[in-house]
């Protein structure tokens, strides 16, 4: 683990913003579970709860710029990416002022000007996804990188090891970011591959792969920094383990009973909120009032973004036929 | 004499839409120093180097990803896949991203990509070499479907194609290349051609023969014969398979009111089951008889010339189904 490089002190300020960014996430989902327990969310629903500091940390070292492509438990990486939760609600609630007008849901998720590419159904699809927006930003001149998430679980894909030398033979600026949350659904990682750390799978593609404390979210920036450096600097990708672990179960309704109750006490205990406040309570003795006070404002916030996503429309049913193409040849294409 | 042949078409196409746009570019297996395994992509590699042309390992489901993110974040993209069977490799690329991506994001993204697939038997290449897979991509909402059978139609249909905005297949039969070892032909200058407008190939009042791709020829040759026979066939090639051109197909049926369709992939579930639906159910009061459809049996592609002769509709067997149709056989 990369403790070291999350020994260094963090700034008040900075600090705050990442503690409330990771809050909104928390909240975001908790709500989320609530809500679709109130029957406003049809569909899936994949919290990632436990899982804030990767999304976080990774977001922020990443510059504007810069494109995302994200998984089924994406709802965090599109907020740590800035996404509004207002329309990421009413995205849920399948209404016309989601994110994709009530067409995508949960695993369908994007917001283009934010470079997010979109969460996606398939595990492990987003990572060709990424590559390939890689070399276009290297055929556009650099400056940018492309950034996957992807969990455990996706490394045993074609798709990841494809892209992975792919990206390593042309150089890619491509930052591969697997969540190692030590289950793929309900099978945990030693059922689905012998080694521990997804890390060393970088060996065989010739590029760094770097193990981090994915609950530690200054850890996890200042990894991602390094990354994004050596992108831009030409030279290529690098994998990102983030080990970190999911407090729900793998999707809403999902109980976990396949997990054994000391780990799931033990990775509580390590709670990446609390991670990074007890390091702002050391180093600049913020108080309970200071904790309070971030997260009234987000339950004010996520109030707003509720209430704004229950009046949205629903989609009108005839909508369900726009959208398949760009140019539908006069609706030729349709029939 | 001018020599043109699809594959010079299609090169032509690209050519010329590389140079009209810097987001056009090229990926691939073997594309582009060595030229391509059927000489498509000859000399283009060395005309705009290796950030055009990216010849990939052998990872299609990679190539095809990587296609279709670039496409995301502005390229304009042309995969080729090197024997259409390896599309297999990269279908949830296809299928479940570049054919959805606009929809499920109700429209803030796209994706405008052409994936060539070299199609068909080019002889005894047996089963894994040889398969027509349009009808899948046809089943496919969000993708068109372009399968062109004359030098013109595929060059100045893939030129429509690549300036498309959506995932277009654009199949390419392996006969139509034309010559060996991709000797390049000459320049034919050719507008691009829009999707969904087919063509009369030949003129006849008693049938309509609705094929494309290298069977389209077969057809030709079967209508020839069947001339002699007294037998009038108008052949008509939809050229796209999505979008369909249903006013010119009806504007044929309702003058001949006898529909045989031929391809070369297997009859059950090919694009001519489509194709005849459309007819039965749309042109109904225009029909005289049942449309008869022919194409390859319902099996893998064999190796034997005997074998392959046998599945892949040919000129004989093509003349058979119009006899039947007309009630002649
Ligand atoms: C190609 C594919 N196979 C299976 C599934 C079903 N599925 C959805 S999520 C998931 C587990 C993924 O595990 P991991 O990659 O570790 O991500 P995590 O859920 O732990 O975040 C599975 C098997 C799927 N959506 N796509
Ligand atoms: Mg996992």
């Amino acid at each position: 683990m990369t403790d070291s490089l999350s020994d260094k002190p963090v700034d008040k300020d900075e600090g705050l913003q990442l503690y409330r960014r990771m809050v909104r996430i928390r909240r975001f989902e908790e709500r989320a579970s609530q809500l679709r327990a109130a029957g406003l969310i049809p569909g899936f629903l994949h919290p990632c709860i436990g899982q804030e500091a990767v999304a976080v940390g990774v977001c922020g070292a990443l510059g504007d710029g810069d494109v995302l492509t994200s998984t089924h438990r994406g709802h965090g990486h599109m907020l740590g990416r800035g996404a509004d939760p207002a329309r990421m609600y009413a995205e849920l609630f399948a209404r016309s002022g989601g994110y994709n007008h009530g067409k995508g849901g949960s695993l369908h998720m994007i917001d283009v000007q934010l470079g997010f590419l979109g969460a996606n159904g398939i595990v492990g699809a987003g990572i060709p996804l990424a590559t390939g927006a890689a070399l276009q930003l290297k055929r556009r001149g650099g400056g940018s990188v492309a950034v996957t998430f992807f969990g455990d679980g996706a490394t045993n894909e074609g798709s990841f090891h494809e892209s992975l030398n792919l990206a390593s033979l042309w150089k890619l600026p491509v930052l591969y970011v697997c969540e190692n949350n030590l289950y793929g659904e309900f099978t945990r990682q030693d059922h689905h591959q012998v080694i521990t750390d997804v890390a060393a799978r970088s060996s065989s593609y010739g590029m760094p792969g770097v193990v981090v404390d994915g609950n530690d979210v200054i850890a996890v920036r200042e990894v991602t920094r390094e990354a994004r450096e050596r992108a831009l600097a030409g030279e290529g990708p690098t994998l990102i383990e983030a080990k970190t672990y999911r407090h729900r179960g793998h999707f809403e309704g999902d109980m976990g009973r396949y997990r054994p109750p000391e780990e799931v006490a033990r990775w509580m205990a390590h709670d990446p909120l609390d991670v990074l406040w007890g390091r702002l309570v050391k180093e600049h003795a913020l108080d309970e009032a200071a904790r309070d006070a971030v997260r009234a404002d987000v339950e004010a916030e996520l109030d707003a973004a509720i209430a704004w996503a229950k009046e949205q429309e629903h989609p009108a049913p005839e909508q369900s036929l726009e959208d398949v193409y760009v140019d539908s040849i006069g609706g030729a294409a349709l029939r | 004499m001018t020599k043109f042949s699809c594959a010079d078409g299609i090169r032509q196409a690209i050519d010329e839409e590389m140079e009209r746009d810097p987001d056009v570019f090229l990926i691939g297996e073997d594309i582009g120093e060595s030229g391509g395994v059927f000489g498509v992509t000859k000399g283009l590699y060395e005309k705009y180097g290796p950030t055009r042309l990216w010849d990939t390992p052998i990872s299609e489901e990679a190539m095809i990803g990587a296609a279709v993110g670039a496409a995301l974040v502005g390229a304009r993209p042309i995969a080729e896949i090197m024997f259409g069977d390896f599309v297999v490799l990269a279908m949830d690329m296809l299928v479940n991203q570049a054919a959805k991506t606009h929809y499920m994001t109700g429209g803030r993204l796209s994706v405008p990509l052409v994936v060539r697939m070299v199609t068909g038997t080019a002889g005894s290449t047996a089963a894994q070499h040889s398969q027509s897979l349009e009808s899948w991509f046809v089943h496919v909402p969000g993708m068109k479907v372009v399968a062109p059978s004359s030098p013109e139609d595929a060059k100045g249909l893939l030129k429509t194609a690549i300036r498309d905005p959506d995932p277009v297949m654009f199949f390419e039969h392996k006969q139509l290349y034309g010559g060996r070892g991709g000797q390049v032909g000459d320049v034919v200058a050719v507008e691009p051609i829009p999707l969904g407008v087919g063509r009369v190939r030949r003129e006849g009042s008693d049938v309509t023969i609705v094929s494309y791709l290298k069977t389209l020829e077969h057809v030709l040759d079967a209508a020839a014969t069947l001339e002699g026979e007294g037998i009038s066939c108008e052949v008509w090639d939809p050229r796209t398979l999505v979008p369909l051109d249903r006013e010119g197909l009806r504007r044929s049926v309702a003058k001949t009111g006898r529909v045989v369709i031929a391809h070369e992939a297997p009859v059950r579930g090919g694009a001519g089951a489509e194709i005849a639906a459309v007819v039965a159910g749309e042109f109904f009061e225009h029909l005289k008889a049942p449309i008869v459809r022919v194409g390859g049996h319902n099996t893998p592609m064999p190796y034997a010339p005997e074998l392959e002769g046998y599945v892949v509709p040919g000129p004989e067997r093509i003349a058979e189904a119009v006899r039947r149709c007309l009630g002649r056989a």
